[in-house]
């Protein structure tokens, strides 16, 4: 068991209970503006520690953020982010989100790689992901940050898990070699009604660059992929909105569609 | 373990063996639990070890809308897979060995590594898998006439007879297990059709929450286990002179004969 400094202890407090009672707050950057990126990173191990302990969940891998360039402008960086996911952000497709649990939830289509052996050294290729993972499927990455009106900084989303907070995995799983990942067009609609439409390459030119990227950040920090992992490799196109009562579908040429309804 | 327990094993295999199907614990007992009818099936499951059985495997039951609420229930159950009750493709079973049996057709899973509880996910499941196997579940409920409650078919091995497993093996790669076609076909006639998803929403998601469910009881689904996840349509009721054929699509067919 890590010891906390009192910071720590108070923004880890702040931001799972903002999660656990769904209830936004003012970004912590605004109290604390010298945390640097690394801090921040520390910050969410904690908070993750934490939710882990609460939550009696477990890890099952890993999502990226920030991965378009078009995002990366919009945030003033040159880098994208990652955060974690936990088996109880696990949703499907057949099982409603639960609108109640959410502050202001948006969803992006992103392709899901499931890793059939470890990942990690700081010179790991886009080559190295593809032969690692067993499949790859369609996915959904419901993001809500716990920051009011979705405003942060880099620090402050880091900090909050890069707001994190359910997944959707379609069922349809193929071998990542059996498909050019670079090019997978997917068209994302609520309510029958076409929103987004994007290509993978959108996701830092091409999805497993992403992933050796965040090989790469993580072996920096003594982390690593594992073996079952499963990482959203960043999202296709821009995140929508989503309230009570709406279905959402994003199909993927070649990879199968996956949807979710929100209650 | 109470004497209570031990009986009713004891008289549930002593139905099974003599094909006579008896009244419902429920009926007989009313302080019986869920958890005393698991206790049940484990006593039974422990002299069936010390018979000289091994078990091969594992079923969920009770996945269905419909037959959750025939029993009034919100949840699945599961029963145990002993050798003798696996079956190769074409066999030929005689229904004087059986009480009341009736045939469901399900998606069989071998796993390739152990799955231990809490906290599975379907995504887990999914890559511990090794392959899949289209079968039919012949139950058979050893209380009389199918009056059984929860309790009843728990304690009963979740109403488990036999598993026929077909030949094809499939891995997961490029099925959809949620949109995988079942047809059901009794004498070359269509009886039943339904999909993966008939099972909990999605038959690896059955699985899962077997292996969350038998971490309470400690026990773990082990690999080169066989797993069935639950039947993708309602049981049909079979007589001598039956034949019985599921096609899984993609994931092929298996045929099982009543004499």
């Amino acid at each position: 068991m890590t010891v906390l400094t009192d910071r720590e202890k108070e923004i880890v407090d702040y931001l799972y209970t903002a999660e656990r009672d769904a209830r936004e707050v003012i970004k912590i950057t605004d109290k604390y503006p010298e945390l640097t990126i690394e801090e921040a990173y520390g910050l969410q191990d904690r908070l993750l520690e934490r939710r882990l302990m609460e939550n009696k969940t477990k890890n099952v891998g890993v999502k990226l953020g920030l991965t378009s360039k078009a995002k990366q402008v919009m945030m003033g960086v040159d880098e994208a982010i990652y955060g974690y996911l936990h088996a109880d952000m696990l949703s499907t497709e057949w099982e409603p989100v639960n609108y109640s649990e959410l502050i202001h939830p948006k969803v992006e289509p992103e392709i899901a790689f499931l890793l059939g052996a470890d990942l990690e050294g700081e010179d790991v290729t886009a080559e190295d992901v593809i032969k690692a993972t067993k499949y790859v499927a369609p996915a959904l990455e419901v993001i809500d940050s716990r920051y009011k009106d979705f405003k942060f900084t880099l620090v402050d989303v880091v900090a909050d898990n890069c707001s994190s907070i359910k997944f959707v995995v379609g069922s349809k799983w193929i071998s990542p070699e059996s498909i050019d990942l670079g090019s997978i067009g997917m068209v994302m609609s609520k309510n029958g009604k076409v929103e987004q439409t994007g290509s993978s390459a959108a996701v830092l030119g091409h999805p497993a660059e992403a992933i050796a990227w965040s090989v790469k950040e993580l072996s920096k920090r003594g982390k690593r992929l594992k073996k079952g992992d499963i990482v959203l490799s960043g999202a296709m196109s821009e995140a929508i909105a989503f309230t009570s009562g709406d279905s959402i579908i994003a199909q993927f040429d070649g990879l199968g569609s996956v949807s979710m309804f929100c209650k | 373990m109470s004497t209570k327990i031990e009986n009713y094993a004891s008289e549930l295999l002593e139905a099974e063996k003599t094909c006579k199907g008896i009244a419902p614990l429920t009926d007989r007992d009313s302080s019986l639990t869920v958890e005393d009818a698991y206790y049940i099936q484990l006593e039974m499951v422990k002299r069936k070890l010390a018979e000289g059985r091994t078990v091969i495997g594992k079923k969920v039951g009770l996945t269905s809308v419909a037959m959750q609420k025939m029993l009034n229930v919100d949840e699945p159950d599961y029963g145990h897979l002993y050798d003798d009750m696996e079956l190769k493709n074409e066999a030929s079973i005689k229904v004087d060995t059986m009480v009341s049996p009736k045939v469901e057709a399900e998606i069989g899973f071998v796993l390739s590594e152990d799955l231990v509880g809490p906290n599975v996910t379907f995504l887990d499941v999914m890559m511990a898998t090794k392959y899949v196997v289209p079968t039919i579940e012949v139950i058979d409920s050893r209380v009389s006439d199918w009056n059984i409650k929860l309790i009843d078919t728990v304690a009963d091995n979740g109403s488990s007879a036999k598993v026929v497993v077909g030949d094809k093996q499939s891995t997961l790669e490029t099925l959809d297990l949620r949109t995988n076609s079942m047809v059901l076909y009794k004498n070359e006639e269509l009886i039943a059709t339904g999909a993966g998803a008939a099972a909990l929403g999605h038959p690896a998601h059955a699985v899962a929450w077997l292996a969350n469910k038998l971490h309470e009881f400690g026990i773990t689904l082990k690999k080169d286990e066989l797993i069935l996840p639950g039947a993708l349509s309602g049981a049909v009721v079979v007589e001598a002179g039956d034949t019985i054929t599921a096609d899984f699509g993609p994931v092929g067919s298996v045929t099982v004969h009543f004499e």
